[in-house]
């Protein structure tokens, strides 16, 4: 059902245009390269994320290699997500429409804030101070939280590792696992000071059968506190909000996969279920399901099944939420997907295996990219929902070691879509002046020139022997000027030999046309 | 067979031996080499920068020169992955169809100098002689964009003398990633020191590689650390006989 009357809510994708607002122009994200450095100072991070991406890496690769057809089904997962793609107009006006068939009701947002008003709307209207959520990317890309926290109304997060994150005031650092930061040491201190030491676990020592001091820091103790303190939280919540993996447009079904359960306590306990996704997240029909249940649990926990499914249609009679609530949300997903190369961003099913094989996310972490979608996803996502303009460190936080393509589940070339938007990072760029004069810019220009004829270019070849030689000591180049600083940092250069390869060959040629002569090649 | 050697500009000017080694390696394999005199830069690194519109004129060039070509080899991975894997989309992103149709005609007949002599020319011992402990690093390009196998292991393998050592989680990147070095230093030397941690590892004298660039990266710092390990092209090693060293 749509709601009419509602600033900014606008029935159906056709329907007349909602009332003029202001849009809030997005910020420019810090560069890339000033979050790596602070990350790379921090040997503790270093080692909690070699770990964590190496266990989730490894089991990946194991889960994956036992699959015959995984080539296959990678290639159907992509086919489907791009047939969708192309016709997304009708199948999210199906989606809808099988929605309010099955009782739930649908409501669409341009962007972030309209998402935020009309759920916070839907919250304030049941008379809820508090709700509780499932892990969202979706919901934290919006920044629901805060907007709810502004009207009042606390969100907690039921995962674990968000549940972290929330109490330690943090930002995620990854897509599946935001606390990949952590280790469980750092973790045990935050249960001690945030819930036990507040009160907000009942009975702790009955509950761990040991002293509050002496609370370990294995996984089984953690998790009991954690548990203890949600447990309240699922039974006295009215409304729940989550995010949704897909929606199958024929029967109107939305999918939720998570691992700890704590999904399906808040799909099924609270009376009102709102559920947030972004409108890429369609697929056809319950067939195409079949493709990304496999593919989704073996990229992203390397398991061969995911432990908690939960597919739900609407709203059923003594079961379930009373009320359900689907939020179509755009936020800049059309822009993306008028985009011909950009576009395959929007196949992304949030896996992670990107991530955790990526070499360049391995050693910053997430908050290096200071974006809910870290890593190599995130380098192409974050720079097309903001604009390039808004994040132009992002395309050229890659080595393009091409790892991420190969374990792409629906085969985004990702490689691809960061030398693409490269490229309109620099068009950006040249249309100041500034960025017309940088030096890098200009000495692109200069070799372009340099390489387009053959003898600018052995000009060059010489001018750099001449050009090195203030640089040259004791037969290495140990120290260049400028920007070129961070190369010698910590690696030497060998100078530019007198003779080149071509000076080579050609007196090669020279002596072997004196036919008088034997041939004799001379040495380098 | 006639190769046409397509030296890159990177091998041409700061690392000729390694041109001279291809040549010598292919002659001696009974194979005749040419040099077209023209060529320059492929591309790649303004293509890979962002300046796609300053590679478009040498993506034009490099086909012009080496379309009649009856073979293209190169001792780079890199510059070969750029022809074969970058040139299409080059020609798709700006629309130049007669640049797809020729690239389209060109690339199958472009190789990377290792994967041109195992799976081309059925090679494996190609009577080098090299009496070293030698690990090799495969390049990110040689495995991903090219798919190049384990040809370079094989090459190396069956070189006489030789003292192979695998080099641990050999699959990861060293970090080089062109301007990608410069733009994101401290990123690239959190992930060299990992690639030269693994190399001393290994204690080999050597490490081999199939891209100048690479292994530009990894020795320069290698010998800033006095670590009293070489880098050398895999076409130096291939080309080394008992006779000529």
């Amino acid at each position: 059902m749509s709601t009419p009357g509602v600033p900014g809510v606008s029935g159906v994708p056709d329907a007349p245009a909602a009332p003029e607002r202001r849009v809030r122009r997005p910020r420019p994200l810090p560069m890339f390269q000033k979050g790596a450095r602070q990350a790379l100072e921090n040997p503790q991070l270093r080692r909690n994320l070699y770990k964590a991406t190496h266990t989730i890496r490894n089991k990946r690769a194991a889960v994956v290699g036992e699959v015959p057809d995984w080539q296959e089904l990678r290639e159907a997962g992509r086919a489907i997500k791009e047939r969708t793609l192309r016709h997304l107009d009708t199948y999210l006006q199906e989606l809808e429409a099988s929605v309010q068939r099955a009782g739930g009701r649908v409501h669409w947002a341009r962007d972030a804030e309209e998402a935020n008003t009309i759920i916070a709307r839907i919250v304030a209207e049941h008379g809820a101070r508090e709700v509780i959520k499932v892990k969202s990317l979706t919901t934290d890309e919006i920044r629901l939280n805060e907007a709810l926290a502004a009207q009042g109304i606390d969100a907690i997060e039921t995962d674990l590792a968000e549940l972290i994150i929330q109490l330690a005031g943090e930002r995620s650092s990854h897509i599946l696992v935001p606390a990949i930061h952590k280790n469980r040491s750092e973790i045990r201190e935050l249960f001690l000071h945030e819930l036990i030491e507040h009160d907000l676990v009942p009975g702790p020592r009955e509950l761990l059968g040991t002293g509050v001091d002496e609370l370990s820091d294995e996984p089984r103790a953690l998790t009991t506190v954690a548990r203890a303190y949600l447990r309240n939280k699922f039974l006295s919540a009215q409304v729940a909000i989550s995010g949704a993996n897909f929606a199958v447009a024929e029967s109107g079904t939305v999918c939720v996969v998570e691992s700890e359960g704590n999904g399906r306590m808040c799909l099924t306990l609270p009376q009102v279920l709102i559920s947030v996704m972004g409108i890429e997240k369609v697929i056809p029909t319950w067939q195409d399901l079949e493709v990304f249940l496999q593919l989704l649990p073996r990229s992203s926990t390397g398991e061969r099944m995911n432990p908690y499914t939960s597919l739900w249609t609407g709203v059923s009679q003594g079961d379930g939420p009373r009320e359900f609530h689907l939020v179509l949300l755009d936020n800049g997903r059309t822009q993306v997907l008028a985009d011909t190369v950009g576009r395959q961003a929007l196949n992304c099913i949030r896996c992670s295996a990107c991530l955790n094989i990526c070499p360049v996310y391995e050693r910053t972490g997430g908050h290096a990219y200071a974006s809910v979608y870290p890593g190599p996803i995130g380098a192409i996502l974050t720079p097309q929902l903001l604009g390039v303009e808004n994040a132009s460190s992002l395309p050229y936080a890659s080595s393009l070691c091409g790892a991420c393509y190969e374990v792409c589940p629906v085969k985004i070339n990702i490689p691809e879509v960061l030398i693409y938007l490269r490229g309109q990072v620099v068009q950006h760029k040249q249309e100041s002046a500034l960025g017309r004069l940088s030096p890098e810019a200009l000495a692109m220009k200069v070799m372009a020139q340099l390489f387009s004829s053959q003898m600018q270019y052995e000009e060059a070849q010489q001018l750099a022997r001449l050009g090195q030689l203030p640089f040259v000591h004791r037969g290495a180049i140990t120290r260049l000027p400028g920007p070129l600083g961070g190369w010698s940092a910590m690696r030497d250069l060998s100078p530019v030999p007198t003779q080149s390869f071509r000076g080579w060959w050609r007196s090669r040629q020279a002596a072997r046309r004196k036919i008088e002569q034997p041939v004799q090649e001379e040495q380098p | 067979m006639r190769v046409s050697l397509f030296i890159t500009c990177f091998n041409d000017t700061l690392f000729p031996q390694v041109g001279i080694a291809t040549v010598r390696l292919l002659e001696r394999l009974g194979h005749s080499v040419d040099f077209p005199e023209a060529q320059t830069c492929c591309g790649q690194m303004h293509y890979n920068t962002g300046y796609q519109r300053e590679a478009l004129p040498l993506i034009r060039r490099f086909v012009q020169i080496f379309g009649e070509a009856e073979v293209v080899v190169a001792p780079s991975a890199s510059c070969v992955g750029m022809v074969r894997d970058l040139y299409a989309r080059a020609a798709a992103w700006f629309d130049d169809q007669q640049l797809a149709a020729d690239v389209a005609a060109l690339s199958p007949r472009v190789y990377e100098l290792t994967e041109f002599l195992v799976y081309r020319l059925g090679l494996e011992d190609v009577g080098a002689y090299y009496p070293h402990r030698v690990t090799y690093h495969p390049t990110c390009h040689s495995l991903r964009f090219l798919h190049v196998g384990d040809a370079p292991q094989r090459l190396l393998r069956a070189v006489h003398g030789i003292d192979f050592v695998e080099l641990p989680e050999a699959l990861e990147c060293c970090g080089f990633g062109g301007t990608f070095a410069i733009k994101n230093a401290d990123t690239s030397l959190a992930m060299l020191s990992d690639k030269l941690r693994h190399v001393l590892d290994t204690r080999a004298e050597v490490c081999v590689a199939a891209d100048s660039s690479c292994l530009m990266h990894i020795g320069g710092a290698l010998h800033r650390q006095r670590a009293g390990v070489r880098t050398v092209h895999i076409a130096e090693i291939l080309a080394t006989t008992e006779e000529r060293s």
